[in-house]
C-alpha cells in the first residue's frame, strides 16, 4: 500500500476530513460556555446600546429617511433592521477568530481533536456551527426588542432570523478561514480594521444614495451591505426577488469559506 | 564505589521480551519515510508491533521518532512506503483507525475550557459513544488516574503529573487495541514518573498494546519488551533492551573520573578494557568484570579522581551505535 494520487474531488475534501460528527463540537462548546454565559450575554448589549444613543438620541435630529419602498421611515426603523444585520455579524467573526485562533494556537484543542475519529471538517462545522448559534441569539434578541420597540412593520420580518443565521455562517465561515492564516494576536487587529469600516460605512446608519457612483460599487461588494439590504426589505415588507440575489452572495460565502477552512485545518494540523 | 540498584534489574526481569509474530502486526511498516519541505525527518524504516507488547521508540530529539508516531496516529500524511496500522491505510481511513487508538501526545493538549470530569465525558462523546457509556467510563478512569477527588476542578489547576495522568485516562476512553505515548514523562518529577510507569504496567498486564516514544533509557528499559534505537531518521539497532546491551555492550561498565585540566591516559586503560569511550568528563571502560579491571587498573599506577562500576545499559548502547550520549 503505497501513497496514491489524490483524486481530483480531494482537493475539495480529501479522505478522512468528515466523520459527521460535528455537532459534537456544539456539545462541547455548550458545555464550556455553562461558566462564560455572562460575556455570552454581553453580546445582546451593544446593538441596543447603538439603537438608543442613535435611533432616539440622533434620530430625534435626523427625522424621516426614505425606506427601501421609497416610504419613509423614522430613523430608528431605518437603522435597526442595520444594526440586525451588523450583530449576526459581530457575533459570528468574533467567536470565529478569536476564540478559533485560541483553540487553535494556544490551548491547541483541535490537535486533541484530531487524535478522535473527527475530521477537519467536523471541526470547521462544529464551530462554524457554535458561531452561527451565537450570531442567531443575538439576532432573535434584537429582533424581539425592535418588535417591542414597534420597529417591525412587515411580517416578512419573521424571515430575518434564518436570514441572520445564514449571515452568521457565512461570517463565522470566512472568519474561521482568515484566523487559519493568522501567525499572532496582533493579527487581529486587521479584524477590526475588516468589520468596523464595514459596520460604519455599509449603510447600516444613512442609505447608498449618500455616496458618489464609484463609492457605491466599493459599498455593494461587501457583504454587511447584502445583509442590510437584507433585514430592511424584510423587517418593513418591502420584499423583491432582487433579494435573491443578496441571499447567493451568502450562499457562496458560506460554502468558500467552510471549504477553505477545512483545507487550512488540513494544512496546519494534519502536517 | 557505588552499585546500581539491584532492584531495577528484578524489575527488567519480570517484564518478559515477547517474540513477534510476523504479518500479525499491529503497525507494519515498509521503507517508511517522511520529509517536511527538504528536509528528511523519517528515511525509510521497517517496524512492525504485535499485539500486547510495549514497542518503544528511542533516540534524541530530532531523530524521526514523533514524526513517525505522528503517522502512526493517522494525522500525518506519509511522504513514501508502506504503513498499515490496525489492518489500514492512515492516509484513507484515518478516523475509521483513530476510532481504535488512544494518543497521549508530548505535549498535554487537554480541554481547559472543562472540568476534569467534562474532559473524559466529551471526549468520549467524539469517539461516538453514549452519554450514559462515558458517565460510567468516566468514573472509572478517574479512578484508574487517580483523581476521583479532582473530578470537578478546571484542568488549570492540576498539577504536572496528574494532568499527565488524566491525559492518559483521555487517550483510554474508547478502550483502545493500540495506545500511542510519545514522550509520556518528559518534564516530570521522579516520583509521578513512577506512578505513570505503575499505570502503564498495568494496562500492559490488561494485554493494551503501546508504542512509546522516549529519550529517557531507564524509561525504555523498564517499560519496553522490544524497541529500536533512532537516530538521524533511520534505525540504527532494533531488539529487547537485553538483547541491545549483550549484542552492543559489555555486562558491566567502569566509569573513571579524572580532573579537568588532566585528560585520562587512553594507552593506560585500554589495555584493560574491550573498549574505552572519552566523555569530555570521563572515561567509560567496557568490561566483563567491573571490580577486577578497577582493581588492575589501580595496580598499573592510574589515579582517577573517582571510580564507578555499573551494570550496562541503554545509554551505553547507544553510545556506541551513534558515537554521542543520548540527553545532555
Amino acid at each position: 500500500m503505497t501513497a496514491l494520487a489524490p483524486r481530483p474531488w480531494e482537493w475539495l475534501l480529501p479522505a478522512g476530513s468528515y466523520a459527521g460528527r460535528s455537532r459534537m463540537l456544539l456539545l462541547r462548546s455548550a458545555t464550556a460556555s455553562r461558566r462564560t454565559w455572562p460575556a455570552i450575554l454581553s453580546g445582546f448589549a451593544e446593538p441596543v446600546f447603538y439603537l438608543l444613543a442613535m435611533g432616539t438620541g440622533l434620530g430625534a435630529l435626523v427625522g424621516t429617511l426614505p425606506g427601501p419602498d421609497g416610504r419613509p421611515l423614522t430613523y430608528a426603523a431605518f437603522i435597526a433592521p442595520g444594526l440586525l444585520a451588523a450583530s449576526a455579524m459581530n457575533g459570528a467573526v468574533f467567536d470565529a477568530t478569536f476564540n478559533v485562533f485560541f483553540k487553535l494556537r494556544d490551548s491547541r484543542l483541535y490537535e486533541a481533536l484530531l487524535a478522535t475519529p473527527l475530521g477537519p471538517l467536523d471541526i470547521a462545522l462544529g464551530e462554524i456551527g457554535w458561531a452561527l448559534l451565537r450570531g442567531g441569539l443575538y439576532a432573535s434578541g434584537f429582533l424581539t426588542v425592535m418588535a417591542v420597540a414597534g420597529l417591525i412593520t412587515s411580517p416578512w420580518a419573521l424571515l430575518a432570523l434564518p436570514v441572520a443565521l445564514l449571515v452568521a455562517f457565512a461570517f463565522a465561515a470566512v472568519g474561521m478561514a482568515a484566523t487559519s492564516y493568522m501567525r499572532s494576536w496582533q493579527d487581529f487587529d486587521l479584524v477590526t480594521l475588516a468589520v468596523l469600516p464595514m459596520f460604519l460605512f455599509g449603510t447600516t446608519f444613512y442609505p447608498l444614495s449618500v455616496y458618489p457612483r464609484a463609492l457605491q460599487i466599493v459599498v455593494e461588494c461587501l457583504p454587511l451591505f447584502h445583509a442590510v439590504e437584507l433585514m430592511r426589505g424584510l423587517t418593513t415588507g418591502a420584499v423583491h426577488l432582487g433579494m435573491l440575489g443578496h441571499l447567493a452572495y451568502f450562499v457562496v460565502m458560506a460554502l468558500l469559506g467552510v471549504t477553505f477552512a477545512a483545507r487550512r485545518l488540513r494544512v496546519l494540523l494534519l502536517r | 564505589m557505588l552499585r546500581a540498584d539491584p532492584a531495577v534489574d528484578e524489575k527488567l526481569s519480570g517484564c518478559p521480551d515477547s517474540v513477534p509474530v510476523m504479518g500479525e502486526g499491529l503497525v507494519r511498516a515498509r521503507g517508511l519515510r517522511k520529509s517536511f519541505g527538504a528536509f528528511e525527518a523519517v528515511r525509510g524504516i521497517d517496524v512492525e508491533v504485535a499485539p500486547g507488547e510495549v514497542f518503544g521508540f528511542l533516540g534524541p530529539n530530532g531523530a524521526g521518532k514523533s514524526s513517525t508516531m505522528r503517522m502512526i496516529a493517522c494525522v500525518s500524511p506519509r511522504s513514501a512506503g508502506e504503513l498499515v496500522v490496525l489492518g489500514g491505510d492512515p492516509d484513507r481511513e484515518g478516523p475509521r483507525i483513530r476510532a481504535r487508538l488512544g494518543v497521549v501526545p508530548q505535549l498535554d493538549n487537554l480541554d481547559a475550557e472543562l472540568s476534569v470530569r467534562e474532559n473524559l465525558e466529551m471526549y468520549g462523546r467524539y469517539f461516538g459513544l453514549s452519554r450514559r457509556h462515558v458517565r460510567t467510563k468516566a468514573t472509572e478512569l478517574l479512578d484508574f488516574a487517580q483523581l476521583t477527588e479532582r473530578a470537578g476542578d478546571k484542568v488549570d489547576a492540576l498539577s504536572g503529573g496528574m494532568k499527565r495522568r488524566l491525559t492518559i485516562a483521555r487517550a483510554l476512553v474508547n478502550e483502545p487495541e493500540l495506545l500511542l505515548l510519545d514522550e509520556p514523562t518528559t518534564g516530570l518529577d521522579p516520583q509521578a514518573r513512577h506512578l505513570l510507569w505503575e499505570r502503564l504496567y498495568r494496562l500492559k498486564g490488561e494485554g493494551v498494546t503501546q508504542i512509546i516514544t522516549t529519550h529517557y533509557m531507564d524509561e525504555a528499559e523498564q517499560l519496553c519488551d522490544r524497541l529500536v534505537v533512532m537516530d538521524g531518521g533511520v534505525i540504527v539497532a532494533e531488539g529487547s533492551p537485553a538483547e541491545l546491551i549483550e549484542r552492543w555492550s559489555t555486562r558491566e561498565v567502569l566509569e573513571l573520573r579524572f580532573p579537568s585540566d588532566l585528560p585520562p591516559p587512553v594507552w593506560e586503560l585500554e589495555p584493560h578494557a574491550e573498549r574505552v569511550e572519552l566523555l569530555p568528563d570521563r572515561a567509560l571502560l567496557y568490561v566483563a568484570d567491573g571490580d577486577r579491571a578497577q582493581t588492575a587498573i589501580h595496580a598499573a599506577g592510574v589515579r582517577p579522581l573517582s571510580a564507578l562500576v555499573r551494570r550496562s545499559s541503554l545509554e551505553d548502547v547507544f553510545l556506541r551505535l551513534t558515537g554521542r550520549t543520548l540527553v545532555d
